[in-house]
């Protein structure tokens, strides 16, 4: 018997890329860290707490608010981030 | 019955491997046994031969009839299908390659004309209608265009052997929503792209979590996987439209840590067209075109936007929902105005409405029977969706039910009266909502406290009917974050 069934791909046939994570930096100082707030109610306090401990040593600081969390961010936030920070951290939920 | 065909611009002498080859010049005839007309025919076809005026003589359903002839056999219909062949008998004549003549069933001048013999069929009737082709069957030009043609399709292909099973290897694959999918082969995706008129290559967007360009050949393949049939087709297509609206946000819908499928409204007569129900159960199941539309848009999201659960698709609990709800209005009484006619679409046009839903909450008030009553019964209920603290971020769809409304209807009124009433029966003291109040820690800020609080935002309650004649019994699908921040409810004609 040699039967066989033709199936169409019902996806986007994407080629998916694996990208290595960066390596963690051995020291902040000198760094720019990006806080990135995207609304969600009580994110800000854990941000400002952490902008609060980054600032006890010295480290410089950026903020960032996306408009709405339940939307991805604005390219020009994005943007703002990649280029004005060496690493971010993103306050998801509340 | 000849039945007519989807022709959809098909190139029928497109070669593939192995492909037959059909005469170049002379006549063809293309006949079946079980056809009374090709039987009648049958001395003329064996002087045809006799006269060695036959090129080419097919039989589409027994290699021994005409008897003694010979005819090739066509039991795979491939010359059928490159001849385009709908009723047999059928006598063709081609030159160089190309037809230049045909006449249908039996007609005396026709096939005198024809073979260019005078006496041709002189002791037969005038004229027989002939019979419908094995190869214009229901479904099966896209199944032999799919064999033989070239179907325009670009999307990769897997081939199943057997014994694997094509179902399993699609839930291998993760490929479904967790329900069995229909496999999408190439006949049944060429099947519904007819209902489309779309071109399968033309981008309709692209598909959020992943924002991949999602063809109508996409969409084609997951109707068929959700069950779809080809008439669904406009209906998904400006669901989809809808869904990729920004202000909708269904990226969001999708990956937040909510569990939030799609509402999908349909109004106007493609919904008795294509036999969506909006009676009795609209919400459950049992319909084929309630089933399945909505289930479409989510699989197009999990296949082509990479929306798979547990990925990206973040969702805490989630709910039965997020296997997509579809149902229609209910637009029997006129005193009653439908959904999408409330949001601007002409009367008497089709459309569909899509809206956020974190769960349905089913609603009973069998006594009420003023108007006023039930408006204050129904808030009631309304006022605990999402939190009975949380006030104007999320939005609610309120599905009345038949007798619900005869109460309404009895006093005078409509969607905009409901509506009002319903806006001012939610609204609350500030006091009573604010963090800490009742010894629940959830709620508004201190400072709202003195203010007159409304449950939704001015366009964050929506009214449509649906349901069984018997029951005083309503239904709320709790929306998503609304408005401007959240996910609005998208509205689209439906042109087909």
């Amino acid at each position: 018997m040699n039967q066989s069934t033709i199936i169409l791909d019902p996806t986007a046939e994407r080629s998916e890329t694996m990208r290595a994570r960066i390596t963690p930096p051995p020291s902040l100082a000198g760094l720019t860290v990006g806080l990135l707030d995207i609304s969600k109610p009580r994110g800000d306090v854990f941000l400002d707490r952490l902008q609060s401990r980054f600032g006890e040593q010295g480290i410089e600081v950026r903020r960032y608010t996306k408009p709405t969390y339940t939307k991805k961010a604005p390219d020009e936030i994005a943007a703002a981030i990649a280029e004005q920070c060496d690493i971010a951290v993103e306050a998801l939920a509340d | 019955m000849h039945v007519p065909r989807m022709d959809v611009g098909i190139d029928r002498s497109q070669p593939k491997e192995d492909v037959m080859t059909l005469p170049n010049d002379g006549l063809i005839l293309v006949v079946k046994r079980d056809c009374p007309t090709c039987r009648l025919i049958e001395p003329l076809a064996r002087e045809l031969v006799e006269r060695g005026l036959l090129a080419g003589l097919y039989s589409q359903d027994d290699p021994d009839f005409p008897a003694q002839l010979e005819p090739t056999d066509d039991r795979h219909l491939e010359a059928s299908y490159r001849l385009n062949i709908d009723i047999v008998p059928t006598l063709v004549r081609r030159e160089d390659g190309r037809e230049t003549d045909r006449t249908i069933g039996w007609h005396r001048g026709e096939w005198q004309n024809l073979t260019g013999l005078k006496e041709l069929g002189a002791g037969l009737p005038n004229e027989r209608p002939g019979c419908g082709s094995l190869s214009a069957a229901p479904g099966m030009d896209e199944a032999l265009q799919a064999r033989f043609g070239a179907t325009g399709l670009s999307a990769r292909e897997f081939s199943v052997e057997f014994p694997e099973d094509e179902v399993e290897q699609m839930f291998d694959r993760g490929w479904t929503d967790g329900l069995p999918v229909v496999p999408p082969t190439p006949a049944r995706v060429l099947r519904m792209l007819a209902g489309a008129g779309r071109a399968p290559d033309e981008i309709v967007g692209q598909i959020p979590p992943a924002f991949d360009d999602c063809t109508v050949e996409k969409v084609a393949i997951n109707m068929v996987m959700a069950g779809c049939r080809p008439e669904y087709m406009p209906i998904v297509l400006s669901a989809l439209d809808a869904a990729l609206d920004p202000d909708f946000a269904w990226s969001g819908l999708l990956s937040t840590t909510m569990g939030v499928g799609l509402t999908v409204i349909v109004n106007g007569p493609i919904a008795e067209r294509v036999g969506m129900n909006w009676g009795m159960g609209a919400l459950g199941h049992g319909n084929r075109a309630n089933s399945t539309i909505a289930r479409a848009l989510q699989l197009i999201a999990i296949n082509v936007g990479g929306a798979q659960p547990g990925g990206v698709d973040r969702t805490t609990i989630g709910h039965p929902g997020k296997y997509g709800l579809a149902f229609a209005e209910d637009e029997t009484d006129g005193a009653w105005e439908p959904l999408a006619v409330s949001r601007g679409i002409a009367t008497g046009s089709s459309a569909v409405t899509l809206f956020a839903n974190c769960g349905t909450a089913s609603y009973c008030d069998e006594l009420s029977r003023d108007a006023h009553s039930l408006n204050r019964s129904l808030a009631a209920c309304l006022l605990n969706i999402y939190h009975p603290k949380s006030v104007g971020d999320i939005d609610a769809m309120l599905v009345l039910g038949s007798e619900h409304w005869q109460v309404f209807k009895a006093q005078g009124w409509g969607r905009a009266d409901i509506t009002a009433a319903l806006h001012d029966a939610t609204r609350r003291p500030g006091a009573d909502l604010v963090r800490g109040v009742g010894g629940i820690g959830t709620g508004i800020e201190p400072e709202q406290a003195d203010s007159d609080v409304a449950k939704f935002r001015e366009d964050g309650l929506s009214l449509v009917r649906a349901g069984g004649r018997a029951g005083l019994f309503s239904t709320i699908i709790c929306g998503w974050s609304g408005g401007a921040f959240g996910s609005r409810m998208q509205t689209r004609e439906v042109k087909s």
